[in-house]
């Protein structure tokens, strides 16, 4: 997994809430057996729109997407973020994501980043105001910024999703340093539930 | 102080935690399906690890089957991409294993969240996980049921674990009878207009109340699918003993002393009287009426005997624009009276309403009619190859053939249209699935989510109709 400390990007603006999965990726793209190659696809159904915000030139190279709450609901498809690193974004900024999509983020080298509505909103204007505007999103410091240091919000993250993103670490090696807990816990399982096995 | 549900299953399964509140748990069942597991084989294979324990894993395939030309074998599936996922998922099962595999084409073979239930392979009090949302479903038998992405496929194969966090704790409790064509459907889609398909995001759902207590294991399921479509990951409903009941003589279920040992355990898996939840929901299962979605979010959501409504209402901004481009997609009329709306197809199936009981309810609704000259296709596919073999035996198949419907071979279907089983743009469905998100079952398809009476009321009628006043 890539590692993620501080990336400067363009902000490119979504200004719908509740935005799906099926949105992000279509099912017509979900018969591939390979992480990669979903980059074309993002937003597909949407990207035909030629106002649609990623077909504007302005926002052409973003790496950073502002949305609105509840940022992808709906399927557990992993696609999703895959879809959104091949075409380039490596965070999200939103005031909430739905659980499982928030989840995938991570195990994805990228970021999705909890600001209140109010801090969202003004990225909005922001983005809409100034063409080319771009923020510092510094997971180390847990905050954003903006390029001229005039503006700083603070985000939350849990510290070992934290550790795990700025060292790009396989979360799977990790979890098998306690491979005799978890041994133990299912011998013990095994015993008193039989059922279960 | 006592525990809820959730708490109990969650503590019955902790590992390991770590000081900032991430944890391990154990993983007991792991379902996978032909979409979401290849990346995550091919990842165990690349880093040259093994599954940690086969006989956890029930898998099959069902999201991009086809559910005709059986016959044909392999060559019935005619999209090469969905033909390379099944042959792919063959092939990781032959080099990896599992301890039950329910290939294309078996007889057992069927949705995932149908056949786990159905074989006896989800048992109380369980840890059930697949790369799927829908796998929520299984809470109806108070397990700790959630889905998963790719990644975590991986992780869970290779670890039999799960890295996660402790959700809060939300009950929605529902009161009183249903009244007459009201179903386990309408509850989940009343619960959902109510709490929004962001109100249970960071909870587990505890569903409660005598509404569904009197609620089959079928309509349970119903209610626990459809909890992430009201944000939790996790919905659940306390042993009792329809559970017990559904769970006895299942081909993976416990026998003899087992049987009794696991019962004893089962029946403690329910919140204590002085639990205490981070939030609660009220309704009142009388009041609950037969629910159509007339959006593009399944919260967007009113009583068939209601009108779509009207964005110049609704004075939040964000809101109003969402119900504007919904209703521009939807090719609705603000105010336009629900049972006005006309179909052109009809689908029952799907892992939230393709059960025995869910084809019995739209069956009965059928018999004897004739589906609309103005329906295009409307198509009945059930949930497993056993659910289809139990309707035939109950001759559910020749009503609903004799009425124009087509009987199909089981699988996820038009839910998500992976595979031909789709909408055109611009044609509107019935539908007993989950989700009516833009395009989900068809590029420019229009789809309501109903129950399956309402669904087959709907088909005969060639509109929305009130089943409550249907004879």
């Amino acid at each position: 997994m890539d590692k993620f400390t501080v990336l400067t990007g363009l902000v490119a603006p979504l200004d719908r809430a509740n935005v799906d999965t099926d949105q992000i990726i279509s099912k017509e793209h979900l018969a591939s057996i390979k992480r990669t190659g979903y980059g074309d696809a993002l937003f597909g159904r949407w990207r035909q729109a030629p106002d649609f915000v990623l077909n504007q030139p302005r926002y052409k190279g973003a790496s950073i997407l502002l949305a609105r709450k509840n940022f992808g609901c709906g399927s557990s498809r992993e696609h999703a973020p895959w879809a959104l690193m091949d075409y380039g974004f490596r965070c999200v900024i939103a005031p909430s994501f739905a659980d499982i999509f928030f989840n995938n983020c991570f195990k994805n080298g990228m970021l999705p980043v909890v600001l209140s509505e109010a801090e969202v909103d003004r990225l909005f204007h922001e983005a809409a105001a100034f063409p080319g505007f771009r923020v510092v999103v510094d997971l180390e410091a847990q905050t954003v910024s903006t390029t001229d240091n005039a503006k700083t919000f603070r985000f939350e993250v849990d510290a070992f999703r934290k550790y795990c993103l700025l060292n790009g670490l396989d979360d799977i090696g990790l979890t098998l340093r306690h491979a005799d807990k978890i041994r133990a816990f299912e011998a013990r399982r095994k015993a008193q539930h039989p059922w279960s096995f | 102080m006592g525990q809820t549900l959730y708490d109990k299953l969650w503590e019955s399964h902790l590992v390991h935690v770590e000081d900032d509140g991430t944890a391990l748990i154990y993983i007991d069942r792991h379902l996978i399906h032909e979409v979401t597991s290849p990346q995550a084989y091919e990842g165990l294979k690349l880093a040259g690890r093994k599954p940690w324990r086969v006989d956890s894993v029930v898998a099959t395939a069902d999201h991009n089957t086809p559910t005709e030309h059986w016959e044909e074998g392999m060559a019935g599936v005619r999209d090469r991409f969905a033909r390379l996922q099944i042959e792919t998922l063959d092939a990781n099962m032959r080099e990896f294993g599992a301890k039950v595999y329910f290939p294309f084409l078996d007889k057992r073979q069927g949705i995932v969240h149908v056949i786990g239930p159905e074989q006896g392979a989800t048992l109380p009090g369980m840890t059930v996980v697949c790369g799927d949302s829908h796998t929520s479903t299984h809470g109806a038998f108070a397990c700790l049921a959630h889905g998963i992405g790719t990644s975590e496929v991986e992780h869970v194969l290779a670890t039999q674990c799960l890295i996660t966090r402790k959700m809060k704790n939300m009950r929605v409790t529902v009161d009183g009878p249903l009244g007459r064509g009201v179903t386990a459907k309408d509850v989940i889609l009343a619960i959902i207009g109510r709490i929004g398909t962001a109100g249970g995001t960071g909870h587990a759902i505890e569903f409660a109340g005598s509404t569904i207590r009197a609620l089959s294991m079928e309509g349970r399921m119903t209610v626990c699918n459809m909890a992430i479509e009201a944000g939790a990951r996790a919905g659940m409903v306390a042993v009792d003993e329809t559970t017990l009941e559904y769970v006895k003589g299942r081909p993976f279920a416990p026998k003899g002393p087992e049987w009794d040992q696991a019962v004893a355990y089962w029946r403690s898996l329910k919140s204590d009287p002085d639990a205490k939840f981070d939030r609660e929901v009220r309704l009142d299962g009388r009041e609950i009426k037969p629910h159509v979605t007339w959006g593009t979010s399944p919260e967007m959501v009113v009583s068939v005997d209601d009108a779509v409504p009207d964005p110049e209402r609704e004075k939040d901004a964000m809101r109003r624009e969402g119900m504007e481009r919904a209703l521009v997609y939807m090719g609705l009329t603000p105010r336009t009276r629900m049972t006005d709306i006309k179909l052109d197809q009809v689908f029952i199936g799907s892992c939230t309403n393709s059960r025995i009981e869910d084809l019995r309810l739209a069956a009965a609704v059928v018999k004897g009619r004739r589906v609309a000259s103005s329906i295009r296709r409307a198509m009945v596919v059930p949930g497993s190859g056993l659910v289809k073999a139990q309707a035939e035996r109950e001759g559910l198949d020749r009503i609903f053939r004799d009425a124009g419907f087509q009987w199909r071979e089981p699988g996820c279907s038009m839910c998500l249209g992976m595979n031909e089983d789709r909408l055109q743009a611009g044609e509107r469905c019935a539908s007993t699935s989950n989700r009516n998100f833009e395009g989900r079952q068809g590029t420019g398809g229009r789809t309501h989510l109903v129950s399956p009476s309402m669904a087959a009321a709907a088909a005969i009628a060639g509109h929305f109709v009130d089943v409550r006043e249907w004879r």
